[in-house]
This record gives C-alpha cells, structure tokens and sequence, in this order.
C-alpha cells in the first residue's frame, strides 16, 4: 500500500547541514500498523512528514498505491492529500471553530455537500464519543477529548493512509490508552493503513502490527513487533526495553488498581475516568 | 466659558468620527490585503514568493518612515485630484489612510504569523489552498488579535486627525489649535482634550469588549 524507497532528506542551516533522513527504504501493508519508533532527533518526525510532503524530501520516492507522489504538485498534490489523514502531537486544531466545525473543516475543503458533511460529522462524534460536546470550542476540552477531535478530523475525509505523528506523547498514560484503543478500533473496523511515530514503547507495544526502529536517520531494525523486541540488535532498541522494564517495575510498585483509582479521584473532573478506570482494573487485575 | 462652546465641540467631534471611520474603512482595504500578502509570500509560507515580500516590507518600511506631516503635506495634490480640494474632514481622509494603511498591514502582519505554524500545517495536510487556508483559518484565527490591532489603529489615526487639522482638516485637533491655541481659549483647548480622552477610552473599551467576545479561550483577561 506505501513503499518508501530510499528517501533522504537534509537540511541546510547557517549552522551547517544536517542529514535528518539518510537512505530510508521501507514497506507497508494495507490495513497494517506500521511504528516507528527512536528516540528525539532520529528524524522519525521528518520521515512521516516527508510522507504528505509537509517536509519536501530531497530524493527518493513514496508510493502510496501505486502512485509516486514525491511527483505530484499543485492541485494533484494537494487532492492526494486529502486522502491522508494526519493526527499531531499538539492536536492543531482551530480554536476558533467548534468540535463540529472542525470535524467538518477538511470536508469543507473537499466541497462535499453540506448534508453529506452533516452525516459524517454526526457519525464521527459517535466513534469518537463526543457526542455531546459538538457545540463545544476546543479551549473547553482537556487534552484526550483534543485529540479525539484530532482523529474524527483525520478519518473525516475516509483516508487510505493515516499519518499518527506522537498522538499520545502529549496526553497521561491513562488517556493514552484510551486513545490508542480508539485508533485501534478505527483500524480494525476500516482497514486503513497506519504509520505512526512515537518515542514510547508502550505506544508500539500495545497497537503495533510491525515495527521500524530509527537511529541518526537511519532504520536499523525492522519487522514483527514480538521479532524485534524478543531480539533487539541496535543500541536504541535495548535502550528502549530497558526503560520499558524499568517502568513496568515501576508500576508494579504502585499498581494497586485501589490506588490509580484514589489518583484519579484526586484529579478530579468528569472527563474520560469511568471507563478507563474500569480498563485499568481489568489490565492491573 | 462661552456659548459658542458646545456647537464648536459638537461640530468638531462630528468632522473627528467621520475622518476615523472612513480613513479606518479605506485603511483596513489597503492594509488588509497588503498585510495578508505580506505575510503569505514570506519564505516556507503558504505562497512563498520571496522577491514581494522584502518588496512590500520595503514599501510599508519607507512609507512609515515620513513624519506624518509631512506625508499630508506630500499627498496634497492627490487629495485635490480625488477630492477636489485640500481642505476639510473629507481631503483629509486621502493622507489619514495612505498614512495608516502600512501601520495597519504591519499589525495585521503580526498578528496573522502569531497563528501557530501547526494550525496551518494541519490544513495543508487536509489539502487546503493558500487563499482557503487564509480565509478560514489564518484571518478566524486572529480575529481576536487583529481586532485588538484594529483597535490601536483606530486610536492612532484619531490622534493622526489631531495633527491634520494643523493644518486645515478639521475636528477636534484643529479647534484644539485655532482657538485653544492661536485664541488663548483655555476652555476650548481643554474640553477638546477631555473629548478626546472620553473618545479614545470608549473605543479602547469597545475593542476590548468585542474581542473578548469573539475570543474562545480558556483563561479571559480582561
């Protein structure tokens, strides 16, 4: 479904040039999860923006069914665009415009019918469970609900590929995996295909089908998740399951579910807690 | 204080609003464009055409750089050609809003590029175009910030009416000078200065309200 071929990209700085992207080649399957994971400055962020062409690559080529689009421009570029969905880190969305408003936004761009945007808005805020919050402006939103609009945003125009550039990074642990079941979800139901970056394990660990792990702009590993991470051979992947082990003795200290309850109670505020705390009781046991 | 007071204050109040409001409304046409085109053209923005950028920097640097009295004195003739004469609220209003215009283009400027870079990026990626990407994002994004500018614009151009009625176009700036000044009316000059504060109070308190209204934020400080 998307085959990169030996992408590279530098940038050119006062301060001297950098090479973020050196040679990168790699396949994805269609309705697959595809991670790649490294850790700040791998150039994992410039790699999945090369892929919708944010960042321009300086050679290589992106074939997303079939089709080059490091060749397209213009009018052509920006059709292929809308055809891939992106979700971020900081969630961009318009302040300015409701929940509704922003869900329609990339329909709006598409010039569907105003009904044909009505239905999918009013679809996408069931999958996303924000129902009720349709007239709401994303200042009144905590940051879960941000970024359930982020994804009803991206899924709106029914996207082939969906670009998940950090999605969790920004969110607590609890909300992440509420998140990351939802994305799950969506790709069960819909088949689309899926990159995602991320810098946490967990992130791969729990959605992942296949994993690419990113050093100095380079991929140095690359297959199964349960393959790498069963035989790590870079120093970033070992680097990656000793902090996952670490963490996870880490909670295994504090895990009592009676206690992320009592935490959870001191945060306080009806966001996405009940049914969460209810995952989390069943995960911890 | 003497009986000629009131109507003078009330006929220079009028001539002031009339020069503010339609130099704003002809500056906000100039400027708006020349402050969205400023911003969309700089490098890696969505119309990148480096050579108008520095162009229009250069041309709003070097209009600014005038002494606004002498910019009137400058745009005259233009004033004659459009108006008709060079005297009064209306020949006043060429100068006030060539005057203002790149003032508010820089303003406008600023707060357009305030609007997070992701925010655009995020409506590249859902293949927007430049213009839409302009409308629909960049200009609604800012409203609050680009009323706020309004607002100081609004306010400066009323004291640039002040220094046009120097010399010859009226309102409140020139009654400050031909009679609180060149008469010695201590009174005139006085209750055209309190005007003037009352005025300016009003519209700062009228931008501040209306952009807080337009404003969705989580945190409103007033």
């Amino acid at each position: 479904m998307l085959t990169v071929r030996n992408l590279r990209k530098t940038f050119v700085t006062p301060q001297g040039s950098l090479e973020a992207i050196k040679d990168v080649s790699f396949q994805v399957e269609k309705g697959e999860i595809f991670g790649v994971i490294g850790f700040s400055g791998a150039g994992k962020s410039t790699l999945i923006r090369c892929l919708n062409r944010l960042e321009e690559p300086d050679s290589g080529q992106i074939f997303i069914n079939g089709r080059d689009i490091t060749l397209l421009a213009g009018q052509s570029l920006r059709e292929a665009r809308k055809k891939i969905g992106m979700i971020f880190q900081h969630f961009n969305l318009f302040d300015s415009r409701t929940v509704w408003k922003n869900i329609s936004f990339p329909m709006e761009v598409a010039r569907l019918p105003t009904r044909e945007i009505a239905k999918r808005v009013e679809k996408l805020l069931e999958v996303v469970g924000l129902v009720d919050k349709a007239d709401a402006y994303p200042a009144q939103l905590s940051g879960g609900q941000k970024q359930r609009v982020g994804i009803a945003r991206a899924l709106a125009m029914e996207p082939e590929l969906l670009l998940i550039d950090e999605a969790t990074s920004a969110l607590d642990p609890l909300t992440t995996r509420s998140i990351l079941k939802l994305l799950q979800d969506i790709n069960r139901q819909s088949g689309v295909t899926v990159v995602l970056i991320t810098h946490e394990m967990d992130v791969v660990r729990q959605i992942c089908h296949r994993v690419a792990v990113m050093e100095e702009g380079r991929l140095v590993e690359m297959g199964d998740v349960q393959e790498v991470f069963n035989e790590p051979k870079s120093k970033t992947t070992q680097l990656f399951l000793q902090q996952m082990i670490f963490n996870s003795k880490e909670n295994d200290k504090n895990s009592s579910s009676a206690g992320i309850e009592r935490a959870f109670g001191a945060r306080s505020g009806p966001c996405e807690g009940a049914v969460l705390i209810g995952e989390v009781n069943r995960y911890a046991g | 204080m003497q009986d000629d007071l009131w109507l003078l204050l009330l006929t220079g109040t009028e001539e002031t609003l009339y020069m503010v409001a339609l130099s704003t409304l002809l500056a906000i046409l100039l400027g708006l464009p020349l402050g969205v085109t400023l911003v969309v053209t700089a490098p890696g923005h969505v119309l990148p055409v480096p050579t108008v950028h520095k162009f229009l920097g250069a041309l709003i640097n070097a209009t600014r750089s005038f002494p606004f009295i002498i910019l009137i004195v400058i745009l005259l003739p233009l004033s004659r050609l459009l108006v008709g004469t060079t005297l009064g609220a209306t020949a006043a209003v060429i100068p006030l809003a060539i005057g203002s215009a790149p003032f508010l283009a820089r303003i406008i400027e600023n707060c357009l590029k305030e609007v997070e870079l992701g925010k655009v990026e995020a409506a590249i990626a859902m293949g927007a175009q430049p213009m839409e990407i302009v409308a629909k994002v960049l200009i609604p994004e800012a409203t609050a910030s680009l009323i706020r500018g309004l607002t100081l614009a609004i306010i400066t151009i009323t004291s640039f009416t002040a220094t046009a009625g120097a010399i010859g176009a009226g309102g409140l700036g020139s009654l400050a000078i031909r009679y609180g000044y060149l008469r010695y009316r201590d009174d005139v000059m006085l209750a055209t200065i309190l005007t003037l504060i009352i005025l300016v109070q009003g519209m700062q308190w009228l931008g501040n309200r209306v952009a807080l209204a337009v404003e969705h934020r989580r945190y409103r400080f007033k």
